[in-house]
């Protein structure tokens, strides 16, 4: 089991739904976020292209957070998932200075958070709340090893980037270009 | 024009639109830690070479530093925490892969060891000393004898501890400038010679100084030679290294960098101390309070320099 999340770039309109729905599923404390939207520019006026990236986590396989931290609050579940134990995590920082996606962030609390894939719905048989909440059904979420899953089938006919594979992470968010 | 925009309401602090998650407790201890390390390196080579008389402040004062420098570091490391009443977590794991476990476990090792050392000396150094307990005489004793093995282990973890500052950084692979294996012997090769000027510093006796100011000397040497090589090593590397690089090449750290840390910190004090070799009168605190004062701003410079270096996606 591999869960991987696809995200369509050319059905994104950048309206930030999933990024609220994600604030009030998870409590999310003000002024932070789990997931954002990163709207990107290029070419010149006015021959320019847009495209909208809905960010989070990028649960890697090769995940340098899971690696550097010295207690083993981030870990990872099955289905690939990486988390974090509060109760187990120091402050130290270390996982936020190994993410190449700047994806995780000092909670109030002092204990680091990010993206769990919303396990606590996947458990159930849900979707992430951002997969569900989406109005243009651009965000495919499901396992990789499953061939009938939603990731499986939107990467089965469409070209597709992960952020950053230079950096050798392994990333699991699939970006339809 | 190509540019990349955030449009969500993400403005976490602390991470955009730049990393700033160390603040002044990392580097402060990672100059703490080096200067510790070089202290107490020196401290056992020059016992086992049999030069304790010869160097009487390198064995037996300036170690008095060295568990100051690291209660102080282990004090500043603890600020930084944002969990801190969780910090007993780094002791109950071994985590191999993690750099900043062999530090907590490498810190808890030769805070103790550096203590055991100036115990040893105490009633050297201030003869007026009494341990009033009849079993910390004989642990004394116990320590005395075997202080030639105790010197060797010392000097071991001084070299883990050394090299470990400049690994807890290299290990990031999300921060070019951090991200290379240069960094462990450059901050090795840094916080000797910041401990070998906290010793000339201290040290009442010319002699003494001078053997002191020939090895820092080479020191100074390979540390400039180690940062010629981590920029040529960055300006053949990937588009993410020479960004990194042109930070300190035309960028926002150009003059902190080549003037406070390279020419003040290590060629200005490499020429004072030759002239003092060659018998010119140089005041003996003018070489070290530079060297001190640039490896400071070296880790002050790394630590945010690095942060603010990122993959381009």
């Amino acid at each position: 089991m591999r869960y991987a999340m696809a995200i369509d770039t050319k059905k994104c309109v950048g309206c930030g739904d999933c990024v609220v729905a994600c604030q009030t599923e998870n409590n999310v404390p003000h002024g932070y976020c789990r997931d954002w939207i990163v709207e990107r520019v290029d070419g010149t006026y006015p021959s320019l292209s847009l495209e909208f990236r809905s960010e989070r986590c990028n649960h890697c396989d090769n995940s340098p957070c899971v690696r550097c931290c010295p207690t083993g609050a981030s870990h990872i579940v099955d289905g690939g998932v990486v988390l974090v134990t509060p109760h187990k995590c120091i402050g130290c920082g270390a996982c936020i200075e190994s993410c190449p996606y700047d994806a995780r962030y000092p909670h109030p609390e002092g204990h680091v958070d990010k993206c769990t894939f919303c396990i606590h719905r996947v458990e159930k048989g849900q979707n992430p709340a951002c997969v569900d909440v989406c109005p243009t059904n651009c965000l495919h979420f499901g396992d990789l090893d499953d061939p009938n899953s939603a990731v499986s089938l939107a990467l089965k006919d469409r070209k597709w980037k992960v952020l950053a594979p230079e950096a050798g992470t392994k990333p699991q968010l699939y970006f339809l270009t | 024009m190509k540019e990349e925009l955030f449009v969500s309401g993400r403005n976490i602090p602390n991470i955009d639109p730049f990393l700033k998650i160390w603040h002044w407790q990392i580097p402060l201890y990672l100059f703490l830690g080096g200067l510790a390390a070089g202290i107490l390196f020196f401290a056992g080579y020059f016992v086992v070479r049999g030069k304790e008389k010869e160097m009487q402040t390198a064995v037996k004062w300036a170690p008095l530093l060295a568990p100051i420098a690291l209660v102080l570091g282990l004090g500043a490391l603890f600020w930084d925490l944002k969990h801190k009443l969780y910090f007993w977590q780094l002791y109950t794991t071994i985590r191999l892969e993690s750099p900043m476990g062999w530090g907590a476990w490498t810190l808890m090792i030769i805070t103790p060891l550096s203590l055991i050392w100036v115990a040893s000396y105490m009633k050297e150094i201030f003869p007026w000393w009494d341990w009033k307990f009849k079993l910390l005489d004989k642990f004394e004793a116990f320590v005395i004898k075997y202080r030639v093995p105790l010197a060797w282990v010392m000097m071991i973890y001084a070299i883990i501890l050394g090299v470990y500052t400049g690994i807890l950084l290299s290990a990031f692979n999300a921060r070019p400038l951090w991200n290379t294996s240069i960094l462990g012997p450059l901050f090795l090769v840094s916080g000797f010679s910041t401990g070998l000027a906290a010793t000339i510093w201290m040290s009442k006796d010319a002699a003494e100084r001078k053997v002191l100011s020939q090895i820092d000397l080479v020191f100074i040497f390979v540390e400039i030679f180690l940062i010629i090589h981590l920029f040529m090593g960055f300006l053949a590397g990937s588009e993410t290294s020479i960004e990194a690089a042109n930070l300190f090449l035309g960028g926002p750290f150009t003059v902190s960098f080549w003037v406070f840390v390279v020419l003040l910190g290590l060629v200005f004090p490499a020429v004072l101390e030759t002239l003092e070799i060659w018998g010119f009168h140089v005041p003996k605190w003018l070489p070290a309070v530079l060297i001190l004062f640039g490896g400071l701003m070296f880790r002050f410079i790394m630590v945010e320099a690095g942060q603010i270096t990122r993959y381009l996606y």
